[in-house]
């Protein structure tokens, strides 16, 4: 559809008006996860395991605990014990038991009165270790005789005979696929590799948490989700979740990093510890790299089968993915079901194994699983059309899923926007661009689920008619703004009469956290229905006032009227007037929603990107950049494209630059921002956005949610202008300028 | 280890602390001064959101001892606005969206601000080489550097 069809009737949905918090955010005054302090705080440093796996034999903080102003000590032996599945993963993280399991490892954390005398008691505790054997590669780890990192981890779907460290196996799949590739002029099979990146999130964990004996407590954070904060943080302490209030505090970016817990619990122990004085915990950018969620590194096999016109006939693709050393944190799931999704294959199959490797437990990176998915699959089918001489993004539309289609991954698709999203790509200016030497263009395409979740949002009219939205989804990238947007289009009132509030985990039912591109989407709705509970108050109010019956009065521009001649003849009640008077009238009005959120609707987008390689160096200079995709609806375009860009230019950065680098020790080496080197400005030109609206069905307003789709089209679409600009075709990322010009030297060498 | 009584100006402010001679500029700014605006992303100097002006040059407020400041002046990004007005680079960003989550917006406010004020008509190349030392995750960067030749192009117009 047309943007500007969709659009006609909206007075505010799809314009840009500026961010309710933007001042807060341009002047220094927002408060992020380390900005606040409290009295009698205490500041706390965290001990942490040198190795990769090691024993723990001793632990001695006699030394520390001599210092004056050192106020506790806690080591795992200060946390409860029986804990099984998640929380216990999620409390062996949080500080090893007998064996630290990656570099990084918290293994005893100290309270003291000043963040100086923290981190120097930290190093005055003696830690005793035995050092084990580790294993870092995810093929590494699964090979006979790779030190085996938790006998006893795997589910019972791992197949007899796998070695301990394979944790999960899936396996899922439609069609005939022998029948399939027999169908095929060309099949063919690759290998690809991904390693681990970071969110890079540039606001560090940080928090302040209080808790007394009673096991009452307090906690401000930066987190993406605060009531997955409160669970985990109960789960792993042995407290109840009510009686843990968890305000979050601005959120400094997360991409899913800050859906989980990594030192809270510490805080929280240490504050018990020390006679519930609060305890400040901020985590170093080593910290960061070393102990939080970095994305899991990926082995995977593809196999595809194509007739010479370039239809799909068969597809079958095995990934190896480890996500840490516990079970469940790899996205080789999510990396299977996105594997295949953008096309319609008769003959899908998939199967994945998820290994144990002693690195840090993989969190949530936008869209988990599908960049490392697409890099693969998208890669090989650039191949096959080059080698079929078939333009790559007509290939791509002839395959496209759209409506009534099975998805590869099982369910039907309803109303999705790919067929529309490579129409608009193929129709960019940016495809006619020509290139000139050492230069090549590189297409892809990507998918994303999207996500409902459990949502609880409340809306109170005030006493002059403007009204306030409570909702608990942090805003992570403009959310206030498009929820602001959505209820004052529902209400019909000023963008400026709603005040979106973003609140603690005692205001509200439990939320899920911003994640899975759903907060626009979920809060939206929720706060949109809220809205109508609060219009048929408002009318009833109107109503009884005029002694009419409340179906005959409707809502419009922000007032009750009459609805239609038989009504009767009354002026219109604005909710200025029906707020003024409501404490006489019934007293408050508010409306209030909570669902589980269905009806999210797939996101897929396209992107085009021209390089230029230098042949002397190997560094791939991104040219231009173009990123197509489907937001159903784009509440706030501005925000709707700074996603896109945001995604666009991570998905960048993992295919040129980052990557976990482990010694020969299995430490870590690249844990500061100087080596382990995200995008900079200097590194990218403007990131051109086509925003394309099929609206999602499933929302009132039709949002399908922009956050993740992004960063997964960038990996191949790299890959494939470096294949276009030197010939050479690299199967392994990062596609760093020394592996670049490795490849070229291969090629020239034939 | 004893603390030091360091004497500044900050954002015009005299301003008096106790340092240990272990803390940075931006450990004082954050914890002393309660002047939280400034941000650690990473302590090394790699990130730029502890940017801050010292006697009029741009550093990195986390790679500065607080004893450095000692007779100083310091700008901070809550000096940026006089009384009621943005500075036309908040407004900018504001207008433009150049900030998502945020966080490194402090940092890169005071180091464009630091450009316009020695390069009044910078080319886009020239803002990206200038902030390859800011560290955004979240917007990509083009908004920031749309955000940044807008306000020069006002602040050109103005003068
Ligand atoms: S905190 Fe100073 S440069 Fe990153
Ligand atoms: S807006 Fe989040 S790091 Fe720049």
């Amino acid at each position: 559809m047309p943007k500007d069809d969709l659009k006609t009737g909206y007075r505010l949905v799809g314009t840009r008006p500026n961010r309710p918090d933007g001042l807060d955010k341009v002047t220094g005054r927002a408060r992020y996860g380390a900005d606040i302090s409290a009295p009698g705080m205490l500041h706390a440093a965290v001990v942490r395991s040198p190795h990769a796996h090691a024993r723990i034999i001793r632990i001695d903080a006699s030394k520390a605990l001599a210092l004056d102003g050192v106020k506790a000590v806690i080591t795992r032996a200060d946390f409860p014990t029986g804990l099984t599945g998640e929380d216990w993963n999620l409390q062996e993280n949080t500080i090893a038991g007998d064996v630290a399991l990656y570099d990084g490892h918290a293994v005893a954390a100290v309270a003291a009165t000043s963040k100086l005398l923290a981190q120097d008691a930290a190093k005055l505790i003696e830690v005793e270790y035995e050092v084990l054997p580790h294993v870092i590669d995810v093929d590494a780890a699964m090979q006979p005789g790779a030190p085996v990192i938790r006998a006893g981890t795997a589910d019972h779907s791992v197949p007899d005979g796998m070695h301990p460290n394979v944790v999960k196996y899936i396996d899922f799949g439609h069609g005939d696929l022998a029948a399939g590739f027999a169908a095929a002029d060309l099949v063919r099979a690759q290998s690809y590799k991904t390693e681990a990146t970071h969110q890079g999130y540039i606001e560090p964990h940080a928090c302040l948490g209080q808790m007394g004996e009673d096991g009452k407590g307090e906690m401000w954070v930066c987190t993406q989700g605060q009531w997955y904060i409160r669970r985990m943080c109960s789960a792993v302490l042995g407290t109840d979740a009510s009686q843990l209030r968890v305000t979050p505090s601005e959120i400094g970016g997360g991409f899913g990093g800050k859906t989980t817990i990594f030192m809270e619990p510490l805080a929280l122990a240490l504050s018990r510890k020390a006679g519930g004085r609060p305890v400040k915990l901020v985590m170093s950018r080593a910290e960061v790299l070393r102990a939080t969620g970095p994305t899991a590194s990926a082995s995977m096999d593809v196999k595809l089968g194509m007739k010479a016109d370039g239809t799909l006939t068969a597809a079958s693709v095995n990934f190896r993915m480890q996500g840490g050393a516990f079970l469940g944190s790899s996205p080789v799931g999510e990396a299977l079901s996105c594997a295949l999704a953008c096309y319609n294959i008769p003959a899908v199959h998939h199967e994945g194994y998820e290994v144990l490797a002693n690195r840090p437990k993989a969190a949530a990176y936008r869209a988990p699983g599908s960049p490392m998915a697409a890099f693969a699959v998208e890669s090989l089918l650039d191949e096959m059309c080059r080698e079929l001489g078939l333009d790559p993004l007509a290939v791509r539309l002839k395959n496209a899923v759209h409506e009534g289609v099975k998805s590869s991954y099982g369910p039907t698709y309803n109303r999705i926007g790919l067929v529309e999203t490579l129409q608009a790509t193929m129709a960019h200016a940016n495809l006619t661009v020509p290139l000139g030497p050492n230069q090549g263009r590189g297409v892809a395409a990507g998918f994303w689920f999207n996500h409902g979740g459990e949502t609880s949002v409340s809306l109170a009219i005030g006493e002059d008619g403007t009204v306030t939205v409570s909702v608990g989804t942090p805003d992570i990238g403009g959310s206030r703004a498009s929820l602001g947007m959505m209820t004052a289009e529902t209400l019909g009132i000023a963008y400026e009469a709603v005040r979106v509030n973003i609140v603690e985990t005692g205001a509200l039912g439990v939320n899920e956290p911003t994640h899975g591109s759903r907060a626009t989407f979920a809060s939206g709705l929720a706060a949109v229905e809220a809205a109508k509970q609060a219009i048929a108050q408002m009318c009833a109010r109107a109503a009884a006032e005029w002694g009419i019956e409340p179906e005959a009065v409707e809502w419009l521009d922000g007032a009750a009227v009459p609805a239609g001649p038989n009504a009767g003849k009354f002026p219109p009640m604005t909710i200025a007037e029906i707020g003024a008077k409501m404490g006489s009238t019934g007293g408050p009005i508010s409306g209030h929603h909570e669902v589980t959120a269905g009806g999210f609707g797939a996101s897929f987008g396209a992107h085009v990107v021209d390089v230029e390689v230098d042949p002397e160096t190997g560094r791939t200079t991104v040219l231009r950049y173009l990123v197509v995709q489907d937001a159903g609806c784009a509440i706030h375009p501005a925000y709707v494209e700074g996603q896109y860009q945001g995604g666009a230019v991570q998905g960048i950065g993992w295919a040129l630059n980052e990557e976990y680098v482990y010694g020969a020790d299995g430490r870590l080496q690249n844990p500061v921002f100087l080596d382990y080197r995200i995008p900079v400005a200097s590194d990218l030109p403007m990131i051109d956005t086509v925003i394309v609206e099929v609206p999602n069905p499933g929302h009132p307003y039709g949002v399908r949610g922009v956050g993740e789709t992004g960063i997964t089209p960038p990996l191949p679409a790299l890959a494939n202008a470096i294949a276009a600009a030197t010939g050479a075709r690299l199967r392994s990322l990062p596609m760093s300028p020394p592996k670049v010009l490795a490849a070229i030297k291969a090629k020239a060498r034939g | 280890m004893s603390k030091v009584h360091v004497s500044a100006t900050v954002n015009g402010d005299p301003v008096e602390f106790l340092a240990d001679p272990r803390d940075t500029l931006l450990d004082c700014l954050r914890d002393q001064l309660g002047l939280t605006g400034t941000k650690e992303g990473c302590g090394t100097g790699d990130c730029g959101a502890c940017s801050v002006q010292l006697d009029g040059v741009l550093v990195c407020s986390c790679l500065v001892l607080g004893v450095e400041a000692e007779g100083k002046r310091v700008e901070t990004v809550e000096g940026l606005s006089s009384g009621q007005d943005l500075h036309p680079l908040q407004r900018k960003f504001i207008e433009h969206a150049a900030l998502q989550c945020g966080f490194c917006t402090p940092g890169i406010l005071v180091a464009a601000k630091a450009l316009l004020a020695q390069n009044p008509d910078p080319t886009e190349t020239e803002v990206r080489y200038w902030l390859a030392g800011n560290l955004c995750r979240c917007t990509g960067y083009d908004k920031i550097i749309r955000a940044v030749m807008d306000a020069g192009a006002e602040m050109r117009g103005a003068n």
